[in-house]
């Protein structure tokens, strides 16, 4: 009786073991080439903007002041559900300010010209080219679309916060706490998130299924550039061709898709 | 085998009572975080981890540490370390349940745990952490099992131990050195972007484990009938003096490249950890008790005079143990993340329910180890009797 029950036992720990490592079998069986059971393919909706690589432009010489960001800000805020916390240390942000020597830090430069000393610089997701927060993931749930995008599955994400540390942007906000109270007005075509997971801007990928620009660009009042990088005709191409451009903490080799004109 | 952690004395059982009584208001505290959220602990958007991962970062180290036992007694037959084998495996094993624990308590959304076997992604670090502690786990749960098994039977441990045992060896120190991955490969973070950072753990984890477990022992021989031994003693002290001098040793290569390169992104953090930066330093007083407690180490552990008096040792180990644990459990983590990518100074203070739930997990590990520890002393106990 012992024994059997211990056999027993034995087996069903044995077997409980392996069919928990099943799926972790499947992903290395999977990325073998001839593991290939075909993936569908989603095909984009009619009248989609798409790209092989979005990138955004940021013409800094149109922007005098932080009066002339907050529309920006606001309209990605609002659209996005974006709450609104007194508490600072459960801030969410997509897109915000920071003075040149944030948003550039390796940049330092003590002499620079009034203007850039003075100016606010929007920041926001970079949506890298080698995303240091895809590579963290352990879940998948922030992961690269076809478009260049980096998006963010909210209902996969554990919340380990293993993407924030890996962000060299600080792009990246967590949900402390329920952030639905705190959301002045709800915007019914985005989902609210929930407590316990991470967010950062994606581009306004919903738009795009909708042919519709992001957001901030329809607010900047053309200081936003937003268009395909792979594509040599695109106004970014152009604009990147004929004006001087930066990019932040290059260095790092994570290809920001996001450039300023300073 | 299990019923032996059933009968004990009074004292035994007041002490379980105690641990269990704070992990019920840990797990209250617990309660409330997965009800509110994160948002309880002072965590931020800057400073994205802070004291459970810091906690869950030092017990690796604990636990990896068992193999400064099992290598000297199954690879060089050093026979002597044969009698406490058991007590560093079930120090591992009540290590990595708080690990597990302290990752679990830090997720946002812990219901989803298994998304990460669910949808394995090998080229995240976490992933590998995952496999590697919960490896380490079954391993000297299996093997610590087994070897008392036998001891208690009289008979020689079943063939098949052998093989876990030698793997457990190179095991140990994968869990650390996964465990050092998941921040030196981060770009941005220049206070662990460091190829050191892996060796600078295994120092601190061979000096801050054994430490314990020497205190352990001597515990243990005060209130039991098993004494561990003088010679294992020493030898564990011995260990302990190599670990944690190389510690400081990786600390100050460290402090040359940081401070002679003056890259501030890799000096920033340092200079908040050691000087504080822009005004901001609440953890500087506790460096420099680390350094002291890490020196004040090396100077009685290296002295034979002091090392063989045992009561010195335990003071020694002391502070082996918490200098450790202020420059791994506090330091290292906040260190990391101050000051952000961006340059920014936010800094990070652990909530009073933040401390609560750690205590929490730390008094379930203390059960676990009372536990199985009591266990391995009765067998030892019935054996001598």
């Amino acid at each position: 009786m012992e024994n059997s029950r211990r056999t027993f036992l034995k087996i069903a720990g044995i077997s409980a073991l392996g069919l928990s490592a099943k799926p972790v079998f499947n992903a290395f069986a999977v990325s073998e080439e001839h593991g290939g059971k075909k993936e569908a393919k989603v095909l984009p909706k009619k009248g989609a903007l798409t790209a092989k690589r979005w990138a955004l432009v940021i013409d800094t010489t149109k922007f005098k002041s932080a009066k002339d960001l907050e529309p920006i800000i606001e309209a990605c805020h609002k659209i996005h559900n974006i709450p609104v916390f007194e508490n600072k240390r459960h801030e969410i942000k997509w897109i915000w300010e920071e003075e040149f020597k944030h948003a550039f830090p390796d940049l330092e430069n003590e002499h620079i010209n009034d203007r850039i000393k003075s100016l606010p610089f929007l920041v926001l997701c970079n949506q890298c080219q080698d995303a240091p927060c895809v590579r963290a993931c352990p879940t998948k749930a922030t992961f690269k679309q076809e478009d260049g995008i980096v998006a963010m599955d909210f209902h996969r994400c554990i919340g380990c916060r293993f993407c924030m540390a890996a962000c060299p942007y600080g792009s990246r906000s967590f949900n402390f706490r329920d952030p639905r109270p705190f959301i002045k007005e709800t915007n019914k075509k985005f989902p609210t998130r929930m407590k316990g997971v991470v967010e950062k801007c994606n581009f306004c990928s919903e738009l795009l299924a909708e042919g519709k620009q992001p957001a901030c660009v329809e607010a900047s009042g053309g200081a936003l550039i937003f268009g395909d990088l792979e594509d040599p005709e695109s106004e970014v191409r152009k604009l990147l061709k004929s004006n001087y451009t930066i990019r932040r903490k290059t260095a790092l080799g994570t290809g920001p898709s996001i450039y300023y004109i300073v | 085998m299990l019923e032996l952690a059933f009968k004990g004395s009074k004292r035994y059982y007041g002490w379980m009572t105690a641990l269990l009584a704070v992990i019920g208001v840990g797990f209250g505290c617990y309660l409330w975080q997965l009800s509110f959220g994160l948002g309880i602990t002072g965590m931020s958007r800057d400073v994205s981890w802070g004291f459970y991962i810091a906690q869950f970062t030092f017990l690796v180290g604990v636990a990896a540490s068992a193999v400064m036992l099992v290598l000297p007694y199954y690879l060089h037959n050093y026979k002597a370390f044969g009698k406490i084998t058991i007590l560093g495996e079930f120090l591992a094993v009540s290590s990595v349940t708080m690990c597990l624990l302290f990752i679990i308590v830090d997720l946002g959304q812990p219901m989803r745990a298994f998304n990460v076997i669910l949808y394995p992604t090998p080229n995240s670090i976490l992933f590998w952490d995952m496999i590697v502690l919960n490896g380490y786990l079954f391993l000297n749960v299996v093997i610590g099992w087994q070897v008392l098994e036998a001891e208690r039977n009289s008979v020689a441990p079943p063939a098949w131990v052998k093989p876990l045992i030698y793997v457990s060896i190179p095991w140990a120190v994968s869990i650390h050195t996964v465990t050092a991955f998941l921040y030196c490969g981060l770009p941005g973070r220049g206070f662990w972007l460091t190829a050191i950072l892996a060796p600078r753990f295994l120092a601190s984890a061979f000096a801050a484990g054994p430490s314990f477990l020497i205190l352990l022992c001597l515990i243990i021989r005060k209130l039991t009938k098993f004494d561990p031994g003088k010679e294992q003693i020493q030898t564990l002290a011995k260990i302990v003096t190599y670990g944690i001098i190389m510690n400081v040793f990786f600390l100050l290569c460290e402090v040359f490249v940081v401070f002679y390169s003056k890259i501030p992104e890799h000096m920033d953090h340092m200079k908040y950890l050691f000087v504080g930066l822009h005004g901001h330093g609440v953890l500087v007083p506790w460096m420099w008790t680390s350094v002291s407690l890490m020196l004040t180490a090396i100077i009685l552990l290296v002295n034979p005079m002091t090392r063989k008096n045992e009561p010195v040792l335990a003071v020694a180990c002391l502070c082996v143990f918490f200098g450790t644990w202020i420059d791994k459990g506090l330091g290292m983590i906040s260190g990391g993340f101050v000051p952000s990518p961006l340059h920014h100074v936010n800094e990070y203070v652990p909530t009073i329910p933040e401390i609560i739930i750690t205590m929490g997990v730390y008094a379930t590990g203390f059960l676990v180890l009372t536990a199985l520890f009591k266990m391995a002393v009765s067998v030892k106990e019935e054996l001598s009797a």
